[in-house]
């Protein structure tokens, strides 16, 4: 169940509650080695709380925000069709961040810090929302790779150790694939077109394939906080493996497609059994991450835009309840 | 309180189709319980997931304390007499 403000303080000594913590440590790692759900309710440890409001609440923020690229070519779809799917997937990220936001939530922290946190621009968001849409096909490739690789990170995390994320994450997953689908159909029809709509899908795919294997994170050496999260089972697989993965995956998808991947060091090796690739430009990583990528500054400003804009429904909404409320009672 | 600016919380429960029980699928802010209804609707349906929506507010419901587990549930675990596997009931006696 969704609740708020639950694991009130005890009210005991502090030398009594750390020997009592090391106790209750043992047990909650013991519930979480047996593969048990840890549930809003139960007891555990300060810092499991705190990493899983950081992951939850950032991966909330991404799908609000990874809203705008994607709406952003809502009014301009080729067709009826590919609008009202469009509509539907647009929608479908806005529900992700509303179950993500009331799993967080479940944690101690309201919705309205969380909103606070993305606005102010404290809190960090997927890296890939901060590169533009310049073409249809971009539409095409988001799906197939923005999301296909969003699958490849969020199947595991519907086995996380921590109920209402794992919850969540199940319901994501389940809709999740339509998006990627639909993105590769976009992709197929471009590619089976004229030689303009050919090149429109393979500039798609040079400008969106490094920031695609971005989304990972950090190289397994340089991650900071992988071992913990590998121990509690809120992450099951490292950045690196998952990396892998969906290269491994993506490769075949776009020789499909016949397009080429823009990445000269690209090559099977039968030895490993598993594709080569080139290093990924982890300056550009970390500039976009500080806020300096394409478009950080733009989603901002259309976030708090629509924040802003969305005030007085949300001051009329309560206005109106209250009314409501009021009469009722009288 | 930044926590006073949220709208009240709503737990929603589905009836994914008739003959089956509700079932509790999530949480949505609403400023009422009309709101709650339509952004379940929104939230949770969008797919045919149900036929019925239940909305109601998460401070209304009492629930059971993870710390009285043990005393809630423990008693029922030595009563093995309760399950009917328990009765060892000799081959030749059928239909029982």
């Amino acid at each position: 169940m969704y609740t708020q403000g639950l694991n009130e303080p005890s009210g005991r000594s502090q030398a009594e509650a750390v020997v009592e913590d090391a106790e209750r440590l043992r047990r909650f790692q013991a519930r979480i080695d047996a593969e048990e759900k840890i549930e809003p309710k139960d007891w555990m440890p300060e810092a499991y709380r705190q990493t899983l409001i950081r992951q939850i609440s950032q991966h909330a923020h991404s799908e609000i925000v990874g809203m705008l690229p994607e709406g952003n070519w809502i009014t301009r779809a080729p067709t009826l069709l590919r609008k009202s799917i469009l509509i539907a997937k647009v929608q479908d990220e806005g529900g992700h961040g509303a179950y993500l936001y009331s799993a967080a939530e479940t944690l101690g922290i309201s919705r309205a810090e969380m909103i606070d946190q993305l606005l102010s621009g404290k809190a960090k968001y997927s890296s890939i929302f901060n590169y533009p849409t310049l073409s249809w096909a971009d539409i095409g490739a988001i799906g197939w790779l923005v999301d296909g690789a969003a699958i490849m990170n969020q199947i595991p995390l519907c086995r996380c150790s921590y109920g209402p994320y794992a919850r969540a994450m199940i319901r994501v997953c389940k809709e999740e694939s339509f998006h990627q689908r639909q993105g590769y159909d976009v992709m197929l029809k471009l590619a089976r077109g004229t030689p303009g709509q050919r090149s429109m899908a393979q500039d798609a795919l040079n400008r969106w394939w490094w920031p695609s294997l971005m989304m990972f994170g950090p190289s397994d050496g340089a991650s900071q906080h992988t071992a913990l999260s590998v121990r509690w089972k809120i992450k099951r697989f490292t950045n690196d493996e998952l990396r892998q993965k969906f290269v491994d995956f993506t490769v075949p998808q776009a020789q499909f497609l016949g397009l080429t991947m823009p990445d000269r060091e690209l090559r099977w090796d039968p030895a490993e059994n598993r594709h080569r690739f080139g290093e990924i430009d982890w300056r550009e990583f970390q500039d976009v991450l500080k806020g300096n990528g394409p478009c950080n500054r733009e989603r901002m400003a259309e976030r708090r835009a629509a924040h802003e804009d969305g005030r007085w429904v949300r001051e009329a909404a309560i206005a109106h309840a209250a009314k409501h409320a009021a009469r009722a009672a009288a | 309180m930044s926590e006073n600016r949220d709208w009240p919380l709503y737990e929603i429960f589905i009836r994914a189709r008739g003959g089956l029980d509700h079932k509790h699928v999530g949480s949505v802010h609403a400023a009422d319980a009309r709101m709650a209804m339509e952004h379940a609707r929104d939230l949770y349906t969008r797919r045919q997931e149900g036929v019925s929506v239940w909305v109601v507010r998460s401070v209304d419901i009492v629930a059971s304390d993870p710390a009285d587990s043990d005393a809630l549930f423990e008693p029922a675990r030595d009563k093995v007499y309760r399950h009917p596997t328990f009765y060892d009931i000799p081959k030749e006696v059928e239909t029982l």
